[in-house]
């Protein structure tokens, strides 16, 4: 038998131990899980810990850290041993936490509505009406049931002598609840045993309590079915991973602001198949983002007219717009006497002694006491960082004074509070445990029966350092299960379906907001895009490269069609004598992502336009995207020469056509991908239309080589060869490049395939169009090839046959932009478009 | 007391040049009621006509409207007419009003119940979009604001400090240039007078409100009033308690106390509560509007020909 792992677990006289009694005796709702532990052989102990790490990792569970410079989303860190509350404890905490909620439910029903709060002076109005927090505009809204804090969370730490104690208040759109249900899901299956034997509540109760309260609010009419959608600021909020897992568990769309519309008083969900009306939104952005015509008008995330809709009492906002201004932490101080006042009750549980500046007596406690306390902002709105008087000094103390005074109100100082410490596995050791400062965030939700349930557990965090005072994830925390016990049966309710019968079957393509769909469809003409450009520069490079620097009419040609195609920037006048040979245009163009159309631009479309669909696309698919970024950023640090370049332009133009292998073979054959693939077809319709367009009007194309060149920019040189066996002729390769359509590189080929995608799509989703590119194609297709018959190309002069057939090309150059326009108005309301601001006087 | 009656026609026109899909606008377009002003008769016309319409009340009781288009349109139009009476209301002796200091301590809070009116008024004693509170401001009306001085001749002080070392330049701002800047480059429009008064009074904490309007401009003698000449005007109101309407209004871009010549349409904290036609649209190429005011004193002048004729019909 090892050593017990009691015997080097450090003991404090400091702080409260979860595990141990003041005497370093075992508590005795921790006795049975610590006896496991220590009777857990050091491998065993391994092995849990990598399941920990290999299930974070399969599911992708990460938190994005805004402070990475590489912007990477950094593995949720979760320790394997939970903390554990016992019933009668929990009890205690459960009813203080549901308290609070209604408390701050109140509240915002007060502050905006009736104010007796500020009539009564309970509350200074600096705290309401100095804060940015407070939004006028919502000013008498009434949300329906009159419920203002659908969802709330409190963060709560532990004196040394056991009291909990409130340290903050979250009323935003409170994080981490997600987080908590899948720490639950992990550490429940590292200590499967032990959950069951230790009568561990469930959460499932919880997230469907959650679900019936904003059902059972949402304002529905007749038997429609309430429909609630998630709202997310987007891929870069720090916890969108929770956002898109919270989604996915509860059954909500997950959904961007330009997902949605208001019309009127209603707001829509806009998707493939037309507006949806939306009863409920979940909403995980802040409030003051939500709506640019009457809040922040610089938010490029909001929804215009949504405060209209929830004055009209036709949405649910969960939770209502305004209700960040109780985050506060100066109000703490007046919350005695306000839940007197408003419930009847005395406040169940204390918040962390606070004094607010702004009252002359709480300023100079301040002052006096300044080491002992934590300075923090009085606002939610504020930028500050919690800064702890002991450890400023010198000038920075003097500052930070001088600040407070300036402005007395925007500041409290809070009491600082031994954190209590909890026994924590170390993974630097192989058989111990560390103790770590720990805190605990609980969460309430409105129930069906306008009540709050609480969540039994929550979201425990410890912090990185045994003396650390401050415990963040965004510092490098780690997290907790939090197990509280159970005297009665558990709840064995599960949201998780065991398995899945005929009627839960999902098949592709239902509820694609426009959003996800247009950014398929630039998905597809960007990777396009980016593949033409590419094929645009390796021919002129190498022809450039061939004729060693010379500019051959070859050369010449090659460099005038792709600044004819907008690829390299057309030099001013007075350069054209000192950069004659084109070099260091085309090697511009490759690699400054600053240079309008640039293939490094062209990268940084495709990106951008991928990680908004990143959920669709799979693994292979994305780690080849990032090895084009990598490539792309790797190549733009150095002067590389043109051969260089050239194996680049080889490299990329690799991944190109993997990038289209798992579109076709690995995404799934629904609406979303038929727009990829429309996208995709159309891109490369007007690429060749337009180039073979311009070359045929192109004096420079008449010079020797020329030809060839153009079958290789379209990808058909080595079909040329093997039909004909000799040097390219005018009538032949137009025929290939043009009206061939068994070639997939082809004119008609795209226009024949598009056809078919439209005709498609206009069965499944009810729009007849692209009739101007029907007329386009057949007026190409009657074109009389025996023009060209017999007609070398320096003879296809101006009004000839070759003109013709480029008006005839140009025609459906403009269909297809046509149609694009169209595709975007039919089925994206333009939603890649922005909002703008308009302002008149 | 006569009242002094006027035709107003605030005419905006956006001239998109592509079509704007999806269109949703606010309106702070009608005057409100005061105890100096009458609206007799006042009505928005637009084209195209909205596809959604309501009417309402802000919080700081200004009539507000929310139009929306649901159409493409390329051009919109916005005409408010109204016909307004304003009272004399400048009070007869500045120096009758409370001490500044009195004032401050009023509004400051005392964990007992306030008085309804300070509390009131404390709804304009904080930072607001475009009002910071600073020291440099506090320091910048000091002079104004020696112990003991009655609030309204020190605002009236101030008042001429900024309107003597201030040059009105349109050039010089923005509507979102910050008013630490205005106050450092010493030129700006009525919008950063009132702005930088307003600041300067709050950040004493004094209470203080900004004003938009109409002021009545006279031609040059002799020639006839041009439609349109005119433009939105704005200016300050000081917390008085004590006064017969507990608001003085300030004029610092004209260093005068409006009296009968000011019609008022709305009151905020500062400009982005009140801005007279905000917006989002969807589409559209440039956005900038045309904005054409025209105030006429109806017991003085006849109406410029064409005035009431709709050209809305025309477009």
């Amino acid at each position: 038998m090892a050593r017990t792992l009691l015997a080097i677990y450090p003991q404090s006289t400091r702080r409260y131990d979860e595990m141990l009694k003041a005497g370093g005796e075992v508590r005795p709702h921790w006795q049975q899980f610590f006896d496991h532990l220590d009777a857990a052989s050091p491998e065993e102990m391994r092995e849990r810990i990598e399941f920990v790490d290999r299930r974070i990792q399969e599911n992708g569970v990460t938190y994005n850290v805004y402070a990475d410079p590489n912007g990477a989303d950094r593995p949720w860190a979760l320790d394997p041993l939970p903390l554990i509350i016992p019933p009668d404890e929990w009890a205690a905490v459960s009813a203080a936490v549901a308290q609070r909620a209604r408390l701050f439910d109140a509240m915002l029903a007060d502050l905006y509505g009736e104010q007796r709060l500020l009539a009564e002076g309970l509350l200074p109005p600096a705290l309401i009406y100095g804060q940015h927090g407070y939004l006028w505009p919502c000013r008498g809204v009434k949300p329906p049931g009159g419920v203002w804090l659908h969802h709330f969370a409190v963060d709560l730490a532990r004196s040394p002598d056991g009291r909990w104690w409130v340290i903050a208040d979250r009323t935003q759109a409170p994080s981490g609840a997600g987080y908590a249900l899948e720490n639950r899901l992990v550490i429940s299956r590292v200590f499967p045993e032990m959950f069951r034997d230790l009568h561990v509540q469930h959460l499932a109760d919880f997230f469907r309590d959650q679900l019936d309260g904003l059902a059972a609010l949402a304002p529905v009419e007749g038997d429609e079915a309430p429909h609630i959608v998630l709202l997310t600021p987007g891929p870069y909020n720090e916890t969108y991973f929770e956002h898109a897992y919270l989604a996915r568990y509860l059954g909500f769309p997950l959904v961007e602001g330009q997902d949605l519309t208001v019309r009127g008083d209603t707001v829509y969900l806009k998707t493939l198949r037309g507006l949806k009306r939306v009863h409920v939104i979940l909403r995980r952005q802040d409030d003051d983002y939500c709506d640019p015509l009457e809040l922040r008008g610089d938010s490029a995330l909001g929804i215009p007219g949504l405060l209209n809709v929830a004055r009209a009492g036709r949405v649910v906002i969960a939770n209502a717009l305004g209700s960040g201004l109780l985050g506060s932490g100066a109000i703490m101080g007046f919350l005695p006497a306000i839940c007197e006042r408003l419930l009847g009750e005395p406040l169940a549980m204390p918040s962390v002694a606070t004094w607010w500046c702004g009252e002359k007596p709480a300023l100079d406690y301040v002052r006096e006491h300044f080491d002992d306390l934590v300075i923090k902002p009085a606002y939610p709105t504020q930028r500050l960082d919690p800064v702890f008087g002991a450890e400023l000094e010198g000038a920075e103390r003097e500052e930070l004074l001088a600040r407070i005074a300036a402005r007395p109100h925007a500041y409290v100082a809070q009491e600082m509070i031994n954190l209590a410490q909890a026994p924590t596995w170390s993974r630097a050791h192989e058989r111990r445990l560390i103790a770590r400062p720990v805190g605990l965030r609980a969460y309430a939700v409105v129930n069906a029966d306008g009540g709050y349930s609480v969540m039994p557990g929550g979201l425990a965090r410890v912090a990185t350092g045994a003396s650390t005072r401050i415990i963040s994830m965004q510092r490098g925390g780690a997290s907790k299960d939090t197990w509280v016990l159970t005297d009665g049966p558990v709840s064995e309710f599960t949201l998780l379906k065991p398995s899945i019968g005929v009627r839960d079957l999902v098949r592709g393509g239902a509820n694609l907001t426009s959003r996800v769909v247009e950014n398929l469809f630039w998905l597809g003409r960007y990777a396009e895009r980016f593949d033409d450009s590419a094929r645009m520069l390796r021919v002129a490079l190498s022809r450039l490269v061939e004729a060693g620097g010379q500019k051959t009419p070859a050369v010449a040609s090659a460099i005038e069609l792709a600044e004819r195609l907008d690829i390299v920037p057309v030099p001013e006048e007075d350069e054209l004598d000192l950069k004659g040979d084109g070099e260091h245009a085309l090697l511009e163009a490759i690699y400054d992502p600053a240079q309008p159309g640039s293939l490094a631009g062209s990268i940084r479309s495709l990106m951008w336009s991928a990680t908004h669909v990143r959920e669709r696309l799979s693994l292979d698919h994305w780690h080849s995207l990032n090895r084009l970024q990598r490539e792309q950023a790797a190549a733009q640090k150095k002067h590389p020469s043109m051969t260089e370049a050239i194996a680049f332009l080889d490299r990329v133009l690799g991944i190109a056509s993997s990038l289209n292998g798992f579109a076709m073979d690995n995404m799934t054959r629904d609406d979303g991908w038929r727009f990829l693939i429309v996208g995709r077809r159309l891109e490369r319709l007007a690429f060749l239309a337009r180039a073979i367009s311009h070359f045929l009007r192109m004096d420079s194309a008449r010079g020797p080589g020329c030809l060839e060149w153009l079958l290789e920019l379209a990808d058909s040189i080595i079909t040329y060869r093997s039909r004909y066996s000799r040097l390219p002729e005018l009538l032949p390769v137009v025929d290939l490049l043009v009206f061939d359509d068994s070639n997939p590189h082809g004119v008609m080929f795209q226009a024949g395939v598009l056809g078919n995608y439209l005709e498609r799509m206009a069965r499944d989703l009810g729009a007849e169009r692209g009739e101007h590119l029907q007329a386009a194609t057949a007026a190409l297709r009657a074109f009389p090839l025996e023009r060209f018959e017999n007609l070398p190309f320096v003879e296809c002069r101006r009004g000839s046959a070759c003109d013709d057939l480029a008006s005839r090309l140009d025609d459906l150059v403009a269909a297809a932009g046509e149609l694009s326009d169209w595709l975007g108005m039919r089925y994206f309301t333009h939603v890649g478009d922005i909002s703008r601001q308009t302002m008149a006087l | 007391m006569q009242p002094v009656r006027y035709h107003v026609l605030h005419e905006t026109r956006y001239d998109y040049g592509s079509p704007v899909s999806l269109s949703q606008q606010q309106l702070h377009l009608s005057p409100r009621v005061l105890p100096w002003q009458l609206v007799e008769e006042q009505r928005i016309d637009i084209a195209p006509a909205p596809t959604w319409r309501r009417d309402g009340a802000d919080a700081f009781g200004n009539p507000v409207s929310w139009i929306a288009f649901h159409a493409p349109h390329e051009t919109l139009r916005i005409r408010s007419l109204m016909n307004v009476a304003v009272l004399p209301h400048r009070p007869a002796d500045l120096a009758a009003s409370p001490a500044w200091e009195a004032v401050r301590e009023r509004l400051a809070y005392d964990a007992s119940a306030p008085d309804a009116d300070d509390l009131d008024a404390t709804r304009f004693l904080f930072e607001s979009p475009h009002v910071r509170i600073k020291h440099e401001l506090a320091d910048y009306a000091a002079d104004c604001f020696p112990p003991g001085r009655p609030v309204l001749l020190g605002a009236q002080a101030l008042m001429a400090r900024i309107f003597r070392e201030f040059k009105f330049d349109p050039e010089a701002t923005t509507v979102s240039t910050p008013v630490l800047e205005v106050l450092e480059k010493k030129r700006g429009v009525c919008q950063d007078f009132a702005h930088l008064m307003i600041a300067c009074l709050r950040s004493l904490g004094l209470a203080a409100r900004y004003v938009s309007g109409y002021l009545l401009t006279r031609p040059p003698p002799g020639k006839p009033r041009l439609i349109g000449a005119d433009a939105s005007h704005a200016w300050v109101a000081v917390y008085a308690p004590g006064t017969a309407d507990g608001w003085v209004d300030f004029d610092p871009t004209n260093n005068l106390l409006p009296d009968t010549e000011h019609i008022t349409v709305a009151i905020g904290r500062d400009f982005s509560d009140i801005s007279p036609l905000r917006g989002t649209i969807l589409g559209g190429g440039g956005a900038e509007p045309e904005v054409a005011v025209t105030v006429v004193p109806v017991d003085e002048e006849e109406l410029p020909e064409g005035l009431l004729a709709d050209p809305l019909e025309e477009a």
